[in-house]
């Protein structure tokens, strides 16, 4: 597992006086590690896309004009050329893969067999929209969740039940289900909010809501425990006998301790909240990455739906990279493993 | 009533040690038992607690509010919504189950092969799982039903695909750990023969504090597979699927809501009934198990 790089081989044979000052190199073995982790999870991805382009069933060129007349038949040869030409289905397999997997690099993510515009325009117009929605989603989800936590957590009798009881059904309620009974509810019958919002603040609300109930269920079973192994810590008895009120307690020492293990889950959340708002923006109609997938997948337009795959990938590995390192400065003490 | 499933377990502790945990009267589970025994016979023996045909159309009787004739009111044509969703019970079930199955088995094969492989199968499927796992479980399923097309059949294998990295990333955990356990160390010291050590000590120690997990798996299968058909891409709206009705329904949702909130509802309260009577069978196979 621990397979030694280039960079940390110095280190491992080192003798006791580098050893006091080892924290550095072993940071630097941990970020390599992770970052080429990264690296083949983001070829694996690639890969992952391109077999599900060959996999398309039947004549790949009958299939994509297929797709684009949205109607099936059998096509001539003069027909086939162009998108033969077009999208290089002549090629040696080897070849494309490796002429998909370079496009990659360069950003390309290939080519709509319905719209005729470049994978990457379609998803750059929609985005922000999506973006804006996961990273709402997930501010408010920590709100809740903290709030819920701090509030119910290590009380007695009824209180800590009940925190717990809410956060289990909320982390089980689908996405479909809480969106639609939002809708009903907040902009149907008290009309607070456009039932069609569009991707104003006003439309914003809902769906970030929609997604942030659930996750705030997950992070609030993640911190709960956390929050109550704490409250035990002598640390906090002795901020409770410096005369602090409960509130202040919970608020200025647990909390910071109790966090811990949700900022693991920030990066899956990322993940889980982009996978989310791919129902979410169906229910609300509203515009975004999640709603392309979901048409690209339904008319089989593959290099779409593959192009939003890798996207969505190359984020969630990003984003975990990311919490991975915050993770070590949060806690210093991992850094040192 | 029905505590047959909650009866054993404080028998089979008689000097308990967590005196707390029994004391707690397991009101959760008699609520879930009860909801899981209505499922089954919705889904076995639909016609037995249907009112209705489900696809006997009443246009005149089409988009009521729930009443006395209609308990959950009717769709645009006028077809039952209780019995559609009793009818669709079965194949709600049985494509959560199928794709919990699936998911299960190759996470116990691909976790197994990771964990006792050695070096370079083990770590190639370690590798393999790894990478799988950057995936978000929709994002995967959704992968499949592009290059397959949508069907009840591919909903199953898709979800059951999109799950199993992350319940084989677990097993595989599960598995190493038990296996550098005291009791397996003594086993081979004893001398006992690798595979009857794998068949008796690694794999039951390695899957018990596996059950709960896995019956989650059953319930998130079945609400990932309604969210399929309700996003049009699983089972199409002919069959009363519970996310095929969801999907049905939107298009009423301002003026017929309860087409939406009630299969929502269901889907919800079966999948928390399935989590709930997880959570004590897990309990309760860790008892027999010590």
């Amino acid at each position: 597992m621990t397979a030694p790089t280039a960079a940390t081989a110095p280190a491992a044979v080192a003798t006791a006086p580098a050893a006091v000052a080892a924290r550095g190199p072993v940071l630097l073995r941990r970020v390599a590690r992770r970052a080429v982790h990264a690296v083949a999870v983001l070829l694996g991805s690639a890969t992952a896309a391109f077999l599900a382009q060959q996999a398309l069933p039947g004549d790949r060129a009958t299939a994509i004009l297929n797709t684009r007349s949205g109607q099936s038949g059998l096509r001539t040869a003069q027909e086939l050329a162009p998108v033969v030409a077009q999208y290089h289905l002549d090629w040696p397999v080897w070849r494309q893969y490796a002429d998909y997997v370079l496009g990659l690099l360069h950003g390309d993510l290939g080519r709509s067999y319905q719209e005729f515009r470049p994978v990457r325009d379609i998803i750059a117009d929609q985005f922000g929209a999506t973006l804006t929605l996961t990273l709402t989603a997930i501010a408010l989800a920590w709100v809740i969740s903290v709030g819920w936590v701090t509030a119910t957590a290590g009380r007695s009798g009824p209180f800590r039940a009940v925190g717990e009881f809410v956060d289990t059904v909320t982390a089980g309620i689908p996405h479909y289900w809480l969106g639609i009974v939002l809708l009903l509810v907040f902009a149907q019958w008290l009309g607070w909010f456009p039932v069609i919002g569009g991707t104003g603040p006003d439309g914003l609300a809902l769906p970030a809501l929609t997604l942030a109930v659930p996750l705030a269920g997950f992070l609030g079973q993640a911190t709960r425990s956390a929050f109550e192994r704490t409250l035990d810590q002598p640390f906090v008895l002795s901020a409770r006998l410096r005369g602090l009120g409960d509130g202040r307690v919970r608020m200025r020492h647990v909390l910071r301790h109790a966090v811990l293990p949700g900022v693991t889950l920030s990066g899956w959340a990322l993940g889980a909240t982009i996978a989310g708002a791919v129902v979410v923006e169906t229910v609300f109609t509203r515009p975004g990455i999640g709603k392309v997938l979901v048409t690209a997948v339904g008319s089989q337009d593959l290099p779409v739906v593959t192009g939003v795959v890798v996207v969505i990938t190359a984020v969630y590995v990003v984003a975990n990279l990311l919490v991975d390192l915050a993770y070590v400065r949060i806690d210093p003490r991992l850094g040192d493993r | 009533m029905t505590a047959t499933t909650t009866a054993p377990a404080p028998a089979a502790a008689p000097a308990g040690r967590r005196p707390r945990r029994r004391a707690r009267p397991a009101t959760g589970v008699l609520l879930a038992v009860p909801a899981l025994l209505l499922a089954a016979v919705a889904a076995l023996a639909p016609s037995t607690i249907a009112r209705y045909d489900p696809t006997a159309m009443d246009f005149a009787a089409a988009l009521q509010g729930p009443s006395w004739a209609h308990w959950l009111g009717t769709d645009e044509s006028g077809r039952d919504l209780y019995s559609r969703i009793v009818h669709g019970t079965l194949p709600a079930l049985s494509i959560g189950l199928g794709a919990a199955a699936l998911a299960i088995v190759s996470a116990l094969v691909l976790g197994t092969a990771a964990a006792l492989g050695g070096r370079v199968l083990g770590g190639v499927v370690a590798w393999v799982i790894e990478i799988l796992f950057s995936f978000p479980t929709l994002l995967l399923a959704l992968l499949l039903v592009a290059v397959l097309g949508p069907s009840a059949a591919v909903s199953a294998v898709a979800i059951g695909v999109g799950s199993a990295p992350g319940y084989a990333r677990i097993v595989r955990g599960q598995v190493l750990s038990a296996r550098g356990s005291g009791y397996v160390e003594a086993a081979t010291v004893l001398g006992h023969a690798r595979a009857r050590i794998l068949a008796r000590h690694v794999l039951p120690n390695a899957v018990r504090p596996l059950v709960g997990i896995f019956t989650l798996a059953v319930a998130q299968s079945v609400v990932w597979a309604s969210g399929l058909a309700f996003l049009g891409l699983g089972v199409a709206p002919p069959s009363s699927e519970w996310g095929a009705l969801l999907d049905a329904g939107r298009p009423y949702i301002t003026t017929a809501p309860w087409l939406t909130l009630v299969p929502g509802l269901v889907i919800t309260l079966l999948a928390l009934a399935v989590t709930t009577a997880g959570r004590h069978l897990q309990r309760f196979v860790e008892k027999e198990g010590s």
